[in-house]
């Protein structure tokens, strides 16, 4: 019994991941319909970031572990909405009458980019970095079961990112110009709706709370990589595709179910565990083909 | 057809020019010589371009295309023939030949008929694993791994038609990509694969004839790489051939009419989905007999070969050579292969590298190096109408 809830815990935990990933790509793909593929690694990027803050300020002799994770977390999240808006307005803007298969590789290729830029750059890259543990780590036991002190605060703060994210679309002003975009451009700019920067400022939220989640990522499994994005960047748009495009309920609905599969996956089908990605990569697959537009259907007609 | 077009005088002599500087650059011992070669080339590109040189070329090209066939093949011998004692450059020619073999058959899917594949690496692996499977487990003749490997790649891929079918532009990317990750991914954790270790490829054994045995012919003494360089070299002909008679049919012009608009040609009776599966069965069956001889070329093969990354390359060959152009994958197969091994200084930045050259075409030259030309059906015998 405990296994299951423990599997239930890193499960939820797995969702909350997923589901910050998807809904970036469910705000990118509202307001200019296109699938920005580097998202994961823009993640990568985030979680590097606030690594290399952390070690800035140690260097420093800087603060207690509080400060320390407020401080990468803002530096992180700030740096990534910067770079999520400079890639809006460089290479995802221009390309927009262009077909949509270009869009969609100038994005894949910019994601090795960013990929190898941190294999490259980072201090010897290529293996895996151990990333800090900046939570209080006591444990509560009932009975077999115990919760980590650190699981829980994560757990709480992604949910809470979650609702934020919910907030700031559904009630208040900028949320609603990034809403009047997704749901039409041209009129959302004769209402005196400045197209551009509410496209830039949806970039940059998009890939903050990327950040956001690639620091989870970091502080719940204390051990990074520079490939991580890619994977969680397939798997998040995964979930945002299996909830709907362009539908932030389904992203969180989709990020959970995600999860959900790779658990199941994992423990309960007659397989070794190895291959629960094999599983869940395969559902993926399957729900495509009987969806392919997403479960909550794209809303869409051909204009010839 | 004499007299009836351009001389073939231009087409012969850059052939015979671009035959030596190919063995100048596979020659160059150091990076200096490497960077001056280049600069050479791009000066004399922009110069050619500014003199009209190169349109001239091109239309004597156009116009003599069995000749310059001819006349690159025979320029590829001359160049394999000159380095047939050297394994690392025999090695190197025969890598490139093998993977414009994979962007031939990937040119079929995107170039042609649209259809998205994010998988080349994947289906070049089951080609690969194919190979070693056979070789390993079974006593099969060994020659018959390259149909095979091609035939199971094809295999593997109508798993992936329904999907590829039903869905379009950026979720059949997702389909293809999680595909190729999955492949990976099960590869590392298949023991009977070999697992993250891998597994052996034993050689081609035809007719007795161990292709891993040095060739000699009285005093001539050839490579131990040199029968697969002859066999890449087969396949790379053949599957040239086929590829652009399939262009200039009925069946590449269907293709082409699906893949720029396919409810126009739905209208006009195409069957979308023969001409899409086609495309994608024939396209892996060509990454598959590439991927076979590949393995056996390596030896030794490893999930770390066919990674996302490596699928991304195939994809940049057929972008920086112009999508469509049989001749442009040519040539950016071979840069995309010999630029990193004769530029060690790069190997570590190869796919860093790559992936900047594509944003920069996409976003500068979309058409590619060399685009694409125009189905050109009269050849010389334009000028009449």
């Amino acid at each position: 019994m405990d296994i299951a809830l423990q599997y239930l815990i890193n499960g939820l935990m797995l969702g909350v991941m997923y589901a910050l990933v998807a809904v970036g790509f469910t705000l990118f793909f509202g307001v200019l319909d296109v699938i920005k593929f580097s998202h994961g690694d823009v993640l990568t990027v985030g979680v590097f970031t606030a690594l290399a803050t952390y070690l800035a300020m140690k260097a420093a002799q800087l603060g207690s572990p509080l400060l320390e994770l407020v401080a990468i977390s803002v530096v992180a999240m700030a740096a990534m909405a910067a770079l999520g808006a400079v890639i809006a307005r460089a290479l995802v803007l221009p390309l927009r009458s262009a077909p949509a298969l270009n869009t969609l590789l100038i994005t894949l290729m910019l994601g090795t980019v960013l990929r190898e830029g941190v294999r490259l750059i980072f201090p010897d890259g290529s293996n895996p970095k151990p990333f800090p543990a900046l939570l209080p780590t006591t444990a509560f036991s009932w009975g077999h079961f115990t919760l980590r002190l650190d699981s829980l605060i994560l757990l709480v703060a992604g949910v809470a990112m979650i609702v934020a994210v919910h907030l700031l679309i559904n009630k208040t002003k900028l949320g609603l110009a990034i809403r009047a975009v997704a749901q039409d451009g041209e009129t959302a700019r004769t209402m005196g709706i400045n197209f551009t920067s509410v496209v830039l400022i949806t970039f940059a939220i998009g890939s903050a709370v990327a950040a956001f989640a690639g620091v989870m990522n970091g502080l719940y499994y204390n051990e990074i990589n520079f490939s991580m994005g890619l994977l969680l960047g397939v798997f998040g748009f995964s979930a945002a595709v299996v909830g709907g495009l362009g539908n932030i309920y389904g992203a969180i609905l989709g990020g959970f179910l995600f999860a959900g599969l790779q658990t199941i996956g994992a423990v309960a089908l007659p397989f070794a565990s190895a291959y629960k990605d094999v599983f869940a990569l395969a559902v993926i697959i399957a729900i495509m083909t009987w969806r392919p537009t997403g479960l909550i259907a794209e809303k869409s007609s051909e204009r010839v | 057809m004499p007299g009836s077009g351009p001389s073939p005088l231009p087409t012969l002599a850059w052939a015979a020019a671009a035959t030596v500087y190919g063995i100048i650059f596979l020659g160059a011992e150091n990076e200096r010589e490497v960077g001056a070669l280049l600069a050479l080339a791009a000066v004399a590109i922009a110069l050619g371009a500014r003199f009209g040189i190169v349109d001239k070329i091109r239309a004597s090209i156009g116009a003599n295309e069995r000749a310059f066939d001819l006349a690159a093949l025979a320029g590829l011998l001359v160049a394999a023939l000159w380095f047939h004692e050297e394994h690392f450059v025999i090695l190197m020619m025969t890598t490139a030949l093998l993977l414009m073999v994979a962007a031939l058959g990937l040119t079929i899917q995107f170039a042609y008929a649209g259809v998205v594949n994010f998988a080349g690496a994947a289906f070049l692996g089951v080609g690969c694993y194919t190979a070693g499977v056979i070789t390993k487990y079974t006593a099969l003749p060994s020659v018959l791994t390259l149909p095979l490997g091609g035939f199971m790649a094809s295999l593997i891929g109508s798993i992936l038609i329904l999907p590829v079918l039903r869905t379009r532009g950026h979720y059949a990317a997702l389909v293809t990509i999680a595909f190729g990750i999955l492949f990976k991914v099960f590869l590392e954790v298949n023991d009977t694969l070999g697992g993250p270790q891998g597994i052996q490829v034993k050689p081609i054994v035809l007719l007795g004839w161990n292709f891993n045995n040095p060739i000699r012919i009285g005093d001539f003494t050839a490579s131990f790489y040199f029968s697969y360089l002859l066999l890449a070299l087969l396949l790379l002909v053949m599957s040239f051939a086929l590829v652009r008679r399939l262009e200039r049919s009925w069946i590449g012009l269907s293709m082409d009419a699906i893949r720029l608009d396919e409810i126009a040609s739905a209208c006009y009776g195409l069957d979308l989905a023969r001409w899409k599966v086609l495309a994608f069965t024939l396209g892996n069956f060509l990454a598959g007999i590439a991927g076979a001889a590949y393995g056996h070329v390596l030896g030794f093969i490893a999930p770390n070969n066919f990674t996302f990354g490596d699928s991304l390359i195939l994809v940049s060959i057929i972008l920086l050579g112009g999508i469509g152009n049989l001749w442009g994958v040519v040539v950016a197969a071979a840069f995309v292969v010999m630029l990193p091994e004769k530029l060690q200084v790069i190997q570590e930045y190869r796919f860093m590298l790559y992936a900047v050259l594509v944003i920069l075409i996409l976003l500068f030259r979309p058409q590619g190096l060399l685009p694409r030309q125009l189905r050109d059906y009269l050849g010389g015998e334009r000028k009449a109408l």
